[in-house]
């Protein structure tokens, strides 16, 4: 009886002929395996970039002449293992009984500075042990990227040396990187905030005595001009000759303590800690201080500024220029399309002509992203941008130094936003139509004119649906990297565009950006291999920022739905 | 009647309708008792003359010709189709919305023609209120729904807008259900009573006529029966044009009642009249059920 009831409900919930029940079901099985593999992929190679993982230790075979810079110890973090390519295999290692002489390790040796490179291939069959001694030591430089050692001494400013097997020479070290990480930052602050405002003024300051220095004949006012900017002029280099002398003396202090090391290769090297960003000991560490470390590393690669053309250090200018970016992008892209929408869908007589124009919209979405890069660069920077510069800075167009007649976020939000107008115009018309006859007819009937009606019921009800488009178009605009190449995004901006100096919103200062970031690590760093997981890291970063951007403007969305939730019937 | 004489009666009685609408409720039913039942309300206060109307090429309403009693309840009845809802929204011009719509003749309004040049559209929708068959609050709360027309007038005073919206909801008889949750969502009310709330607020403004189109057929009988208790009392106050569907419904709430057939008007005359002793033998078989 049970058995019975049981079979019969199976077959319902299977009707036979539903076929398309499992093509629809796979077309999404297949979409979604698809996200989660590039996620996945993201995921695995970005994660590698923070996770301090163990440093092993390689004893090569002597009864083969492989070798590894000369010797036979190598050590690093190994990355990978895989089968060779058998075109590169030698006979003997084809013939070999061994499976092992046919696999492959690829490891991060570190040490570019002494290796000349910093990942290394062996192969499997000719490694002989490998060990993972407590003491070896990985440490963050701010050049030539990691370096893995044996330390040996700490040679202190008065002359003291601290042994490597001293019970207390990881404490110490510990605590002068430490003191040497705060005056960095020290360092760092003068340079950025108060040398940098220096310099600005004095940047600005010289294009106006360039100007006033380039005329003919200069008028009484100008000459009372030029008399007060020179004098600031000196109080500036007055200001900043201080400051300038404080960061050097505070990395001369940096440069006082030394620590020798042995590299794997028996090869011994020193650097001064002003060197040393940071410093650990993989093989023995926690699995909680790895963790932590683990974090550590994260943040600092979110909120840093980057470092040796931008393979090391964090990705803090890029996030935020994305960011920045993108917000400008959606302030200017909705009030535009939004209005276009209004003006096609409420007023414009429906015909052959508004159809034409519908076409045009949505064909604007298919041209490809470059064009309207080009656009941008033609028509904002060449055109409006110059005319900004004539009519308001006329001494940046006289000294030859642009203000917005070269790119600049402003210009590349607006790019964008052009770009992704039609997605904008194209969601806020459904919305429109999809408000019902009856409510615009009762707001009418009522005495309302037909822009009362659009202001009080029409744009109210559409607001999930432009939003809607909103997303979409954050979507596309915060991934885009073509146009912005014509537009203002470079690979290191000396400033961001929003900070303490006057007027805080620099719109004409050029930018960067996570995309451009990606591309510009995967191909225009020197050593490609080691940008490669950053690469990842990036794009790890990128996608976060794009979901969290959309995860914003969803939740807003879903906000206002609520307030129209019983609009729906 | 010669037209001159016609335009300064209407004019005279215009004056009293504004006054009108200063005096209490109170004044006007002893207004209304002393002069004796509804006859010094002008019997012609809406004129239809001559008029067609075409949707594009094909035409919905054939030389209609017929005149409306101030204050009183005029039905609409005849199949679906036959050009009654067309009819009632010329009344507002609402049917101005329409591409490639057309009409022949007049609408005269206490003697002023709707399509008169100088007349905003706007204007004459604050003199016309409409109720539509699917009852359509706005997203807003009961208060904003009812005081929306004051709004797009603009109107702010408080004290003002809040004694509109309780006149308003007191006259739909709506006012004892929700005065409690007047800032709740409109939503949030049964069908009937969101129909009474757009009577509410298609009076809020004081109209002087009030259209309304099949406003009981999404409603089951007990809000039928209380929204047709409600056009009795406002009557009293208002000009009222309905469209129904329902013939019970149309003996049982209006003065007089017109039956189309086709796009044209067959008869029109007392309800009793029309119900009991129609002239026409198409109305005949109309109102006794025998087709439509
Ligand atoms: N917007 C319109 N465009 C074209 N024809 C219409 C439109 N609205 C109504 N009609 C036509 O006009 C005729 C009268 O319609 P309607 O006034 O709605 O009839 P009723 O309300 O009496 O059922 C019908 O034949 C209908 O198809
Ligand atoms: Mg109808």
């Amino acid at each position: 009886m049970k058995d019975k009831t049981e079979t019969e409900q199976t077959a319902k919930a299977t009707p036979k002929g539903e076929v398309f029940v499992w093509i629809t079901g796979m077309g999404l099985a297949i979409g979604l395996l698809m996200i989660f593999a590039l996620l996945w992929v993201v995921l695995k190679n970005g994660i590698v970039v923070f996770w301090p993982s163990s440093v092993a230790q390689i004893e090569l075979r002597e009864d083969r002449d492989s070798t590894f810079r000369g010797g036979t110890t190598a050590a690093g973090v190994i990355l990978e293992e895989y089968d060779r390519d058998v075109r590169d295999l030698t006979e003997e290692q084809l013939e070999s009984p061994d499976q092992r002489d046919r696999r492959q390790i690829r490891f991060f040796s570190g040490n570019r500075d002494a290796y000349g490179q910093a990942f290394a291939y062996l192969m499997l069959g000719d490694i002989a042990e490998k060990t993972y001694p407590p003491e070896i030591v990985r440490a963050e430089r701010m050049e030539w990227g990691d370096a893995i050692f044996f330390p040996l001494r700490l040679e202190l400013a008065d002359g003291t040396q601290i042994d490597a097997e001293d019970p207390d020479f990881r404490k110490r070290l510990r605590e002068l990187v430490d003191e040497v990480r705060d005056r960095r930052q020290v360092i760092n602050r003068i340079e950025r905030r108060e040398i940098g405002r220096i310099n600005l003024e004095m940047r600005s300051i010289e294009q106006d005595l360039r100007y006033l220095g380039g005329m003919e004949e200069r008028t009484e006012a100008q000459e009372r001009e030029w008399e007060r900017l020179t004098h600031r002029l000196e109080e500036l280099r007055g200001d900043f000759a201080p400051l300038e002398a404080r960061a050097q003396e505070l990395r001369a202090t940096n440069r006082e303590n030394r620590l020798h090391f042995r590299l794997v290769t028996g090869e011994e090297r020193s650097h001064h800690l002003g060197e040393i960003v940071n410093f650990y000991y993989p093989n023995d560490m926690s699995l909680v201080a790895k963790v932590g470390l683990f974090f550590f590393h994260i943040w600092e690669f979110l909120s840093g500024y980057p470092r040796e053309a931008n393979t090391e250090g964090g990705i803090f200018p890029a996030i935020f220029g994305t960011f920045v970016m993108t917000l400008l992008m959606s302030v200017a892209v909705t009030p535009f399309g939004v209005l276009a929408a209004i003006y096609l869908r409420e007023y414009a007589r429906q015909g052959p002509m508004v159809r034409a124009v519908r076409i045009a919209i949505n064909n604007l979405a298919g041209v490809p992203s470059i064009v309207f890069g080009v656009f941008g660069l033609g028509f904002f920077i060449l055109f409006v941008g110059n005319w900004v510069d004539v009519l308001f800075y006329p001494r940046s167009v006289e000294t030859n130094t642009p203000m917005f007649g070269t790119g600049g976020i402003l210009w590349a939000s607006l790019t964008l936003a052009l770009m992704t107008v039609p997605v904008v115009i194209v969601a806020t018309e459904e919305a429109l139509a999809a408000v019902s006859r009856g409510v615009r007819e009762g707001s009418l009937a009522c005495g309302a004119s037909k822009w009362q009606t659009i202001q009080n019921l029409v744009l109210p009800a559409s607001l999930p649906g432009i939003l809607t488009g909103l997303i979409l178009a954050m979507a596309r605009g915060a991934g885009e990297v073509a146009p912005l190449m014509l537009v203002g995004v470079v690979a290191l901006a000396p400033n961001l565009p929003l900070d303490t100096v006057f007027p805080f919103f620099h719109l004409e200062r050029k930018f960067m950006h996570l995309g451009f970031h990606i591309y510009d690590l995967g191909f225009q760093s020197p050593d490609s291999e080691a940008a490669q997981p950053m690469v990842f890291a990036t794009t790890l970063v990128l996608i976060l920022l794009v979901i969290l951007l959309n995860l914003g403007a969803i939740l807003i969305r879903n906000h206002i739905r609520k307030k129209y939730a019983a609009s729906a019937f | 009647m010669n037209p001159e004489q016609n335009h300064s009666t209407n004019t005279g009685n215009r004056q009293a309708a504004t006054s009108r609408q200063e005096v209490s409720q109170q004044q006007i039913q002893v207004e209304a008792k002393d002069l004796g039942e509804r006859a010094s309300y002008d019997p012609h206060y809406i004129r239809i003359r001559n008029y067609d109307f075409f949707y594009g090429a094909t035409q919905v309403l054939f030389d209609i010709n017929m005149d409306l009693p101030e204050r009183q309840v005029t039905a609409l009845i005849g199949p679906s189709g036959c050009g009654k809802s067309t009819l009632l929204r010329n009344l507002n011009r609402m049917n101005d919305l329409i591409d490639g719509i057309r009409h022949n003749g007049d609408v005269l309004i206490d003697g002023e023609s709707i399509y008169h040049p100088q007349l905003e559209v706007i204007s004459l929708r604050k003199r016309v209120g409409m109720v539509f068959q699917k009852s359509n609050p706005f997203p807003k709360s009961i208060y904003e729904n009812v005081i929306y027309s004051l709004r797009v007038a603009g109107g702010r005073r408080k004290s003002q807008l809040d004694e509109a919206v309780e006149r308003s909801l007191k006259r739909a008889a709506l006012w004892d259900e929700v005065k409690d949750r007047l800032h709740e969502s409109a939503f949030s009310l049964s069908g009937g009573q969101m129909q009474r709330l757009c009577i509410a607020r298609a009076i809020a403004n004081d109209p002087e006529i009030i259209l309304m189109d099949e406003p009981c057929s999404a409603l089951d009988p007990i809000a039928t029966g209380k929204i047709e208790d409600l056009i009795h009392e406002l009557k009293e106050n208002y000009t009222i044009v309905i469209v129904t569907h329902n013939m019970q419904q149309a003996a049982r709430v209006s003065d007089r009642t017109a039956f189309f057939y086709l796009g044209k008007l067959i008869e029109y005359g007392e309800t009793q009249q029309i119900f009991m002793n129609p002239k026409n033998n198409q109305t005949e078989a109309y109102v006794s059920g025998r087709f439509g």
